[in-house]
This record gives structure tokens, sequence and C-alpha cells, in this order.
């Protein structure tokens, strides 16, 4: 049994417009240990996901689907219940470090916070606590730093204090979204080194959300790639990098800009379908190089391919193999 | 790939001159970034001062001052200003300092009072709005709403009318009860725009329950609104009261306001100008010192102001 078990999780809001469907029939799951990234653009339902895991929708977002801890389905438990679950035996860090403290608390008040909200112990232990913290992700003189507001802190040691807070009550699981869009290059390699050696120390698992594939290349075992809120394809790391067997994989793939590389960067034409009143068919046929009538008419299922283990969500998924494709899309912008 | 400045504790024997010199920066709390902007304000700062010695003079000075503000002195009628009454006698020979000491001691008490009330019942009303948004909200704003369509004075002059022999408290309690709505609508704007900042989604990540979140995640980061807002109610109430007691409705003998003594000093405001001339001045001054502490508070919370870091 794995830690986390995410099974047909579905979101959707209802709005003015008809019903935003966030997130469609994802599966996934996460053990103690693993680190699975998860990537896409903007508005692919990578935040919602989390969000549900962590139980930090809105009222208004309608959930169906099984999300297991440690064999327990949280969406079903009671308010007081699942707040047992957030903070305690999961934490999250966000993307902004900036916004993420209070300002108008010290940084040992805040993490002292989340330790007693789950810890019946003094302020003083609770202090200790987070002095201890403060260290353990890497920042020096942590029994003065304890004392200092996070107007003092940079964008990197803040983020820290995140990890910090969020490490609070040894967690099993380690929600990161998006934890180094906001900060520099040199800084976001400080975070994830921390992220990597604190993983190892305590055999946490994580999950990686980020729409930065050099992070999630660095980082993670497994990866999904998420399309308008599913999940397009699903496998280990070096089996999408080298072998992706769906052609938006690929698309995103050949877009990272190369160093030396001369003319134009490459890209995937068109934009994201909206997430109202979705059409049939697979959802990236508008894009893709390789649309045939079928794809305009049903959506492909999340299947293996001729690996076993690594799964996607084509119908032209065979005609990928042994091509790279990234080529395809190189042709279209070119044309 | 290494943190750029090592752990002390990971790495035995680490750069400690180093690290010793990073942290000779003292960490500047925010209130004494406020206090010192605050103090910059030099207008601000003499109000303060004067209000102070005012609050000092109006609750202390009875204690020490030979006359009291109610026995009748008929051998001392109607004197004007001089040595052994500074602010002279009314038509019955009550001391005119006295009086004066004991009116700015009540508008202020009064003042203090119809503050307090608005700020928690604006801010609890408010903060239930902004954070819970939808029908709590809806229910909430239009009830504000019709509070604020009724002209305060209007109301508080009928309901305390209908209270016989209502004691001082009465108005400021009713002021309080009616004048809370320009509070709450402050405190919702400013709900509505905290609610949504990740540290609150951070708070609800770590499993911090609702209440706990808007009592101690986001009240605390009103305080420059609230503190403003609060200090500028007291001089509306002060006025507000005056309106009232000149009227005839609010404050009765044998208690003694600023405003009871404007209305006693007016028509004599031609024979004997003094009986109007310093209860005015005391207003004004109250007023005005409390409207600069005011400015003086509002610069000093201004994020903005940060341009100018002394």
């Amino acid at each position: 049994m794995s830690l986390l078990e995410v099974k047909n999780l579905c979101v959707s809001f209802p709005t003015e417009d008809g019903v935003v469907e966030a997130v469609r029939n994802v599966s996934f799951s996460v053990d103690r240990g693993d680190v699975l990234g998860i990537v896409g653009e903007s508005g692919s339902g990578k935040s919602v996901t989390s969000m549900a895991v962590m139980g930090l929708l809105p009222r208004s977002a309608r959930i169906t689907g099984q999300v297991l801890y440690d064999g327990v389905d949280i969406l079903k438990l009671e308010q007081k219940q699942r707040g047992a679950y957030r903070g305690n035996r999961m934490g999250m860090i966000f993307q902004d470090p900036m916004t993420s403290l209070n300002p108008v608390y010290t940084i040992g008040w805040q993490l002292s916070e989340a330790v007693r909200t789950h810890n019946n112990i003094s302020k003083k232990a609770a202090k200790a606590r987070a002095v201890e913290l403060l260290a353990l992700v890497g920042i020096p003189q942590s029994s003065k730093r304890v004392d200092a507001f996070p107007h003092e802190f940079s964008g990197g040691m803040r983020q820290r204090v995140m990890i910090a807070m969020a490490m609070a009550n040894n967690p099993d699981l380690l929600i990161a979204d998006e934890p180094t869009t906001a900060l520099d290059v040199t800084v976001q390699a400080q975070i994830l080194e921390t992220l990597e050696r604190i993983q190892a120390e305590s055999g946490i698992g994580i999950i990686l959300i980020t729409h930065d594939l050099g992070v999630v290349a660095g980082m993670s075992d497994r990866m999904l790639v998420m399309y308008a809120g599913s999940v397009v394809e699903d496998g280990t790391v070096d089996e999408i990098f080298y072998e992706p067997r769906m052609p938006y994989t690929a698309g995103l793939l050949g877009a990272i800009p190369r160093a030396g590389a001369a003319g134009r960067l490459n890209q995937i034409k068109g934009t994201t379908p909206s997430l109202i009143n979705l059409k049939p068919g697979c959802k990236f046929s508008g894009r893709c190089p390789l649309v045939v009538d079928v794809c305009q008419q049903t959506e492909p299922e999340l299947v293996p391919t001729d690996q076993p283990a690594h799964l996607a969500r084509c119908h032209r998924t065979k005609d990928l193999i042994g091509v790279d494709a990234s080529a395809m899309f190189l042709q279209e912008t070119a044309g | 790939m290494t943190d750029i400045v090592p752990d002390k504790e990971s790495v035995p024997g680490a750069t400690v001159a180093l690290d010793e010199r990073e942290f000779t920066i003292e960490a500047r709390a925010q209130w004494k970034t406020i206090i010192r902007r605050f103090l910059r304000h030099r207008l601000a700062v003499v109000s303060l001062v004067l209000l102070v010695l005012i609050t000092i003079w109006a609750f202390f000075g009875p204690i020490f001052w030979k006359y009291d503000y109610f026995s009748l002195n008929t051998k001392q009628k109607s004197l004007s200003p001089s040595w052994d009454h500074p602010f002279g006698t009314d038509d019955l020979g009550k001391d005119g300092f006295s009086r004066i000491m004991r009116g700015t001691q009540r508008s202020l008490e009064i003042a203090i009072i119809v503050s307090i009330i608005t700020t928690l019942m604006g801010v609890t009303i408010g903060a239930l709005a902004g954070f819970y948004r939808g029908w709590v909200d809806s229910i909430l704003m239009r009830f504000t709403d019709l509070i604020l369509v009724i002209p305060l004075l209007v109301l508080v002059a009928v309901l305390s009318a209908g209270v016989p022999k209502a004691p001082w408290y009465t108005i400021p309690v009713l002021l309080g009860i009616f004048g809370w709505p320009l509070m709450a609508r402050i405190a919702r704007g400013e709900f509505l725009s905290l609610r949504e900042k990740e540290f609150v989604e951070a708070a609800r990540a770590l499993g911090v329950g609702n209440r706990r979140i808007i009592f101690k995640h986001i009240l605390p980061n009103l305080a420059g609104p609230i503190i403003v807002n609060a200090t500028l109610t007291v001089s509306g109430a002060i006025l507000l009261e005056t309106a009232l007691t000149f009227l005839g409705l609010g404050i009765r003998e044998p208690e003694v306001s600023l405003g009871l003594l404007i209305q006693k000093g007016l028509p004599a405001y031609s024979t004997r100008p003094w009986l109007f001339w310093f209860p005015a001045m005391a207003i004004v001054l109250v007023s005005l010192c409390v409207n600069f502490i005011g400015d003086g508070l509002r610069d000093a919370f201004d994020p903005k102001q940060n341009r100018v870091r002394a």
C-alpha cells in the first residue's frame, strides 16, 4: 500500500459561464522516499490536484474520486479529522515565498505556530523546535535568526523557512507547488538541494509541481505530464525524457531552449483549450501535428505503451516509437 | 552544490568571523519603525504631548483645584476671568475652570467609550463579512447599509430621549452601537484582500483553524487602519456629543460635558462671552489634537512612506 494513492480524482468548479472541469480522472501514487514530478503548463490542473490532496479547495469545488492516505480516504473525513492531516502528516510549500510568511510575526512565532497547532507543548519547547528546524534547512545562526521578521530575510531564506514550516511536524508527504518559480537560478539550486537533503535524511515522499522540466529531471523518479486537467503521460523520468509517447510531451521537450541553438525558440502552436464545456476527443488534438479523425471523436485512454510502466493518453502513441517527435513541431513551425 | 554560508552545526569550525560580522546588524522591529515615523511628524508629536497634558489636567486637576464643578456660590455670580476664577463663573456662581476640567474629562470619556465600541463591533462584523464572504457577507453588509442610512444624530436623540434619567454613558454607548459601519467597511475591505494572501493559505496548509486565522493571522495585519480609524472616531465622537448635547438631547445636568457648557454659555454669549469661548476652545483644541495624531499615525502606518528611512 502506498503512502498516498489518488484514484480517479475529478475536481470541477461551477461558475456563471458553466462548469470548469479543472481536474479530470487523475490517478497516481506516491510512496515514502519517492519524488513524483507533476509538470504541465498553467491551467493544466497541477495546483488544483495538490490543493485537493491538501484539502485547501474552496467549498464550491466539487470533488469526486478517492485520495487514500495510508489507506484512509481523506476526502470522506470530517473537517476536524481532516485538519489533523493538514500540516501534520502532510506539509505544503508555495510558489511565492515573499508573501507566504505573515509580515507581522517573527519567523520563530510562525514556526512555533506550526508545531503548536498539532502538538500540545510549551511555547519554550516549540521555540526550541523552531531553532532546530531553521538549522535543518540550513539557516546559519538559527538561534538568533529565529527572532527576525520575514522582511529581514531574502527570498531564498524565506523559502527555506517555508520548507522548515512544512517539515515542522515530521510529515510523511511534502507537496511543493512550484517551489522555485519565484526565485532566481542560483537560489533555485540551493532550495532544490535543501529539499533533496531533507528528503534523503527523513525519507519523506515529495510531490514536486512545476513547469520547469529541468527541475523535474534533476529531482524526480517518476513524473506525470498533465494537460487540460488530465494526465497525458505517466512514467519514469528517463522514459519520458528520452522516449516520450505523447506528442504534447514531445513538444514540451522540444520547446526547452538550448544554449547555442540559433533561430527562434520552438513552440507548440495554439493555446490550451478552455476547461468549460470541453469538446469530445483528445484535448490536445487542436494543436497536435499527428492529429487524425479518431483524435477528434473519442478521447484516448491512459494506457500502457510499449514499456509496461509507461502510460500515455494518445491514439497514435505507436507512431512515436523510435521517432524524434519534437522534430514534427519544428517542421510545423517552420512551415 | 552547497550552501553559500555554511551551517555552523553541520560544518565544524566554519567561518565564525563571517557569521558574527553578519549579525552585528540588529533587527529593526516593525513597531520601532512605526514609532520612528510617527516622531518625524512634528505636528502630531506636539498634539500628542498637548493631549496628554490636557488629559492629565482634566482628570487630575479637580483633585487639586480649590473649587468643585457643582457648588453654587451666590456671592460670586457671573464673574469675569480673574486669578481666582481663571475661566470666570456662571450665573449660579459655579467655577468655570473646574467645570471645564470636568467637561473635558467627560467628553474624553465619552469619546473613548464610543471609539472602543465602534472598533470592537466594526472590526468583528467587517472581519466576519470579509473572511467568510458569500451569504454572511451579504447579510452583514446589507445590515451595515441599513444602519448607515439612518441619521445617527436623530436615532440617538430619539433613543436617549426614551430613557428617563439615563446615566451619562447612555449617549456614548448608543453612539457606539450605531456608529460602527465605517469601521466595518474598512475591516471588510482589508479582510477581503488579506484572506487571499499566501500566508493565509500557508496557515491553512498547517491546519490552523478559521477562528485562529481570523484573529491571530489576519487581524494583526490590520493594526494600522484600525488604530488610525479608532483615533479619528474619538474626535468625531467629541463633536457628535457636543452637537447632541447642544440640541438638549445628550448629557443633562448635573452632569457636565463640553457640549453642555456651550449650550449653557450660548445665551450669555454677548454679556459673558467667557462662558461660551472657553469650552468652545477646549473642544477645538482636543479634536484638533486628536485629528493631528490620527494624521501622524496614518503616515506612520503607511508602508508607502518607506522611502524616507531615517
